[in-house]
Formats: C-alpha cells, sequence, structure tokens
C-alpha cells in the first residue's frame, strides 16, 4: 500500500534563553491510508510535538511533513485534531459547535439541509444525539470529550490526530469511549494517530504502536505492529496470549529499555508509605483493644 | 376522598406558612443590619451637623434635607404648571389673532423658564450615556485591535497608563476650547456644553473598558486558538465565534467600571461646562449661597449617590442576560 502520510526526517529545537533545546531528532515515519497508530513514551518525550508538527501548529526545524504527496506547512480540517481537554467552545452549544466547523468544512459543498444531517449523524455516532443543545458546562468530560470527537470526524479529515483524548477521563468512561472509538473506526476507516499513556489502550486499538525514547533529542524507539483481529474485544483479548505478549513489549519497553529516573517522585513516594504503614499500626491497635 | 384533600390542603397550607416564615427570617437576617447601619449614620450626621456653623448657617442634617427634597418636588410641580399656563395663554392668543387675521402663522414660541431637579436629572442621564456610549463605541474595538495585535498593544499601552489617571477637569479646558473652534455652526444641533460635558465623559470612561477588553481578547486560551487554527476561520469569523465570546466577561467589567467613572466625571465637566445638569445645579447652589442651598445640595449628593447606583445595577442586569457563563456575573 502507498504511503498516505508521511513524518519526514523531523528535527524539532525550540529556542531558549540558554540555547536552542532539541525536543525531537530524526523522527521518521510512513503511514498507510486508514492505520491506526499510537505513539506511546513517557511524558516529556516529544508525543505532543510530533503531533502539533503534523497539526501545522509547530513547524519542524528540519524535515517535515507529507501528506498525500504535498507538504504541510499549516493548520487545517483535513488533519483535526481532539485535544487532550475537548477544547469546546463554551459558549457554543454541542451542536453549535460541530456546526462551526462544518459549516467552515462544507460551506458550498453542502446546502443547510445537508449540513444539519451531516452534523447530527457525526454526533449520532458518538451517542451524543440526545444532547444537541446543551452547552459544555451542562455535560460530563466523557461526553465533552465525545462532542471534541464528532467535530473532528465532521471535518471529514484524511488524518485524524489525537492527543491523549480519553487522558482526562475514569477507567470506566475511558474503556466505554474506546469502543466506541472502535466501532466508529470500523465504520469509517479513517487513518488516525493517538498519543496515550495507556498501554492497554494502545494495545487495544492500534495497528502500530510508536514507542518514543525519552527526551531532549526524543526519536522512535521501536515499533511494534499488532496483529490481532478485529473487531477486538477487550474481554477476549484479556486472556489473549498475543496480545499479552504486545503488552508486556510495550511495558518493557517504557519501563526496562527507556526507564525514567525521577528522583524527586520517588522520595515521595518513599515517605508515604512509611507514614501509612504507622498509621495502620495505629488502627490495628485500638481494634485489638 | 374528602379528607385526604382536607388533609392535604392543611398540609399545603403549613408548608406555605413555613416559606413565607422562612422569607420573613431571611429578610430580618438581610435588612437589619442594613437598617441599624442606616440608622447609626442618620445619628452620626444630625449630631455632625447641629456642631457645625457655616457662613450660610448651621450644616443641614436628616430632617433639613427631607424637607428639601419635599421643597424641590414642589417647586418642579409649580414651574410645570407655569409652563403649561404659559402655553396655554399662548394657543389662547394665537386663536384671537387668527379670528382677527385669518392669514397670520401662528407660532409656539418654548418656555424659557427655569430647570426644574428632574429636568437637571434628566440632562445628566441624556449625557452620562451619550459620554459612555461613545466610549463603548471607541473603547471596544480598539480594545479588541489591541488584545489581537501584541505589538499594537505595546505601541499604546505606555498612552493609556498615562491618560488613565488624568482627572476631567484637566481635560476640560482643553476640550471647551477645541470644541468651540471645531463646531462652528449658526444653528447649533447640539449645545455646546452638552458636549464639553459629554466627550470629557467619553475621553475619562474609555480607559476601563479598552484594558479591560484587550485582556479579555488577550487570555483566551491557547487551546481555543489552536481550534481556530485547525478549522482556518476567517479573521472575522474568528473574532465573532471565539475572541468575542470569550472576552465578553472581562468586556462587561470594563463597561460597568466605565459607566461609574463616567457618571462621577460627568457631576465634574457639568460643574464647569455649565451643562444643565446636576452638576450645574450643585454649582448653582453654591454660588446662590442662600440658607436653603447646603440642604438642596445633599439632596444632589444623595440624588447623585443613588442614580450611580442604578445605572450599576441596569449594567449587571444588562450584562446577565448577555452572558454565556452566568457564573461571571458577580454582584
Amino acid at each position: 500500500m502507498k504511503t498516505h502520510l508521511d513524518i519526514s526526517h523531523i528535527d524539532m529545537v525550540f529556542p531558549t534563553a540558554t540555547g536552542g533545546f532539541t525536543a525531537l531528532k530524526e523522527v521518521d515515519l510512513k503511514i498507510k491510508k486508514g492505520e491506526f497508530v499510537s505513539l506511546i513514551g513517557h511524558s516529556g518525550c516529544g508525543k505532543s510535538t510530533v503531533l502539533n508538527v503534523v497539526a501545522g501548529l509547530h513547524q519542524a526545524t528540519r524535515g517535515g511533513v507529507i501528506l498525500n504527496g504535498e507538504e504541510v506547512s499549516e493548520p487545517g480540517p483535513e488533519r483535526a485534531v481532539v485535544f487532550q481537554n475537548h477544547s469546546l467552545l463554551p459558549w457554543l452549544t454541542v451542536y453549535q459547535n460541530v456546526e462551526l466547523a462544518v459549516k467552515q468544512v462544507f460551506s458550498g459543498r453542502k446546502n443547510a439541509q445537508q449540513m444539519k444531517q451531516w452534523i447530527e449523524y457525526n454526533l449520532s455516532l458518538v451517542h451524543m444525539d440526545h444532547a444537541l443543545y446543551k452547552r459544555p458546562a451542562e455535560i460530563s468530560g466523557g461526553m465533552k470529550q465525545r462532542v471534541g470527537i464528532a467535530r473532528a470526524l465532521a471535518m471529514e479529515p484524511e488524518v485524524l490526530l489525537m492527543d491523549e483524548p480519553f487522558g482526562a477521563l475514569d477507567a470506566l468512561t475511558r474503556a466505554h469511549m474506546q469502543d466506541s472509538l472502535m466501532e466508529i473506526q470500523a465504520q469509517l476507516n479513517n487513518t488516525v494517530i493517538m498519543i496515550t499513556h495507556d498501554v492497554d489502550e494502545a494495545v487495544l486499538l492500534s495497528d502500530r504502536i510508536v514507542m518514543m525514547t525519552n527526551g531532549p533529542a526524543a526519536t522512535i524507539g521501536e515499533i511494534l505492529n499488532i496483529d490481532l483481529p478485529r473487531p477486538r474485544d477487550r474481554l477476549v483479548l484479556a486472556e489473549d496470549p498475543q496480545y499479552n505478549h504486545y503488552r508486556s513489549q510495550v511495558l518493557r519497553f517504557l519501563y526496562e529499555k527507556q526507564r525514567k529516573v525521577e528522583p524527586i517522585s520517588s522520595v515521595k513516594v518513599n515517605k508515604r508509605p512509611l507514614h501509612n504503614v504507622a498509621n495502620a499500626d495505629k488502627t490495628r491497635q485500638k481494634q485489638a483493644k | 376522598m374528602a379528607i385526604t384533600t382536607i388533609f392535604n390542603r392543611s398540609t399545603s397550607d403549613q408548608k406555605l406558612l413555613d416559606r413565607v416564615n422562612q422569607w420573613l427570617a431571611n429578610t430580618v437576617k438581610m435588612l437589619l443590619p442594613a437598617v441599624l447601619g442606616m440608622l447609626t449614620f442618620l445619628i452620626l450626621w444630625s449630631l455632625a451637623a447641629q456642631n457645625i456653623d457655616t457662613s450660610l448657617g448651621k450644616f443641614p442634617g436628616p430632617s433639613v434635607v427631607t424637607a428639601q427634597f419635599g421643597a424641590l418636588y414642589t417647586e418642579h410641580v409649580e414651574e410645570r404648571e407655569k409652563a403649561q399656563l404659559f402655553y396655554q395663554r399662548q394657543v389662547q392668543r394665537n386663536e384671537l389673532r387668527l379670528v382677527k387675521d385669518p392669514n397670520y402663522q401662528s407660532k409656539i414660541r418654548l418656555y424659557t423658564g427655569k430647570k426644574t431637579i428632574l429636568d437637571q436629572v434628566a440632562t445628566s442621564l441624556i449625557t452620562v450615556l451619550s459620554g459612555f456610549f461613545a466610549a463603548v463605541i471607541i473603547a471596544i474595538p480598539l480594545g479588541l485591535l489591541l488584545g489581537l495585535n501584541r505589538n499594537l498593544n505595546r505601541a499604546i499601552n505606555p498612552l493609556m497608563q498615562i491618560f488613565k489617571p488624568v482627572s476631567p477637569l484637566a481635560w476640560l479646558p482643553l476640550v471647551t476650547m477645541v470644541v468651540s473652534a471645531v463646531y462652528v455652526s449658526k444653528d447649533p444641533m447640539l449645545d455646546k456644553a452638552f458636549l464639553n460635558s459629554m466627550i470629557t465623559v467619553t475621553l475619562c470612561s474609555l480607559w476601563p473598558m479598552v484594558i479591560n477588553t484587550s485582556m479579555g481578547v488577550a487570555s483566551v486560551e491557547s487551546d481555543l486558538m489552536n481550534v481556530s487554527k485547525v478549522l482556518r476561520l476567517s479573521m472575522l469569523t474568528h473574532i465573532r465565534k471565539i475572541v468575542v465570546p470569550a472576552a465578553i466577561p472581562l468586556i462587561f467589567t470594563g463597561m460597568r467600571l466605565s459607566l461609574g467613572v463616567a457618571w462621577m466625571v460627568l457631576i465634574a465637566a457639568e460643574m464647569l461646562a455649565q451643562n444643565p445638569g446636576l452638576g450645574k445645579f450643585v454649582w448653582d447652589e453654591f454660588q446662590n449661597g442662600s440658607s436653603a442651598s447646603l440642604a438642596r445640595i445633599m439632596c444632589a449628593v444623595f440624588i447623585i449617590g443613588f442614580i450611580g447606583y442604578l445605572l450599576d445595577q441596569a449594567m449587571l442586569l444588562v450584562q446577565r442576560l448577555v452572558a454565556w457563563d452566568k457564573s461571571s456575573v458577580n454582584q
């Protein structure tokens, strides 16, 4: 299959007071149409920077991004972004938030009636058609994120870029959202790049997992092909040896090969349990009495 | 059946009674301190008033001022009656002349009697609102521009910081001279004194709005800016759909501050510009120096304060109607 999106030899250097800070070095990745790629790595390794360069929100210092044979130089709706904290406009209703995007992308191509249908269709894809006229403040975090996804899908993007889309959600909502995303993906066959911290999420959703080394000068460490049949069911996969093999490979990369030592947080971790143990002893003594 | 309805009614009556009691208790709790504060103020005021002797007699206490409110109202009613009689006489005279000479073109001359306190309140309100709206028309677009363009902000911010603290009294002579030089017409539509006061109000009430609007615009979340970039919104749509709504709470904060400033400035401006409003009323009474003058000025003080309060509340009401984020509207 032909390359759809080519992230070509990207370097990213941010100017700082003490000279340039090299965030990314030689990030090179070719993505096929309809492929679901996850970027995983420790925080601060430049995953978001990669996504922002693809989105056109940042310009790479060296190298570039080529979509369908053309270089990407600025943001555009054909590379829709689902932001980490939904980024809905709080003064617009759910419907109006999607409408803003649809009007922008389809003006001249769809009439008013078709636009309305398209907005409602996309909101029904994420099961949000019951709350069209609610404001973001009136719906839950998971719902907001779903509307954010509907807004991105409604742009009919060539590539869907997701920056930790479910990072701020609780575990149950997150699982539900992952299932919805797989369902939509099966239906629309979008090309997706998703940033995640969650190993299970990465293995469950992706065709390929791109594991990044720690920064500075972060780059692609390993790429893991996830060869599991779709549709995937998290319950069935939990017992699947192949799934668990993939999972442990990602874990091994993150916690053995790219182990990140953060001395400050480790001190905290040591203090807490001691304190808790002391308390637990006290309660035990009380109970004994 | 009957028993249950009676039962229901009695419980609902009981509920109503409870609610009334609750409401009364709450109101008393809220009002009691306010009433006590007011009483203390009145006592202190009358005590102080008794001990201040001015060249115009004793400083007016609460009772004298209350009486003067009555007197001002009576004057207003009398003046209105006079005006009505004046017009009646004109009509009668015109009719008589028409009988004598059928070709007579009848004219009605305007009554030019004394302005009453209510006339002056009306003039002041018209002046302050004109000045304020002129400031809104200038300040909000300017604030948007400054918020959107960092370099423009850097260019204009120092000027703003210098002009912001300038007293209306410093502007007024300049405004007066410029207006009399520029605004020359035989039959002026607007009174020069009105223009002077209005422009002074505008100059002084611009700044809180400009500063708050530009702050509101500059503090739009970067994520929302990114949404706008990804959608490739045109500049106009970007401003209309993202920038202005995001800045609305701060725009209104600025407008409320500005309206307060405008009302304060107006009284001073009217004093000096001799615009027939509350400021001129105070000044005229001061110049007049009758035994009632101080009491009448105290009346003006209360009227000025009360109208200022009403203006602020009106602004708050508008803000409540317009704001998308109701929690941003606070007292």
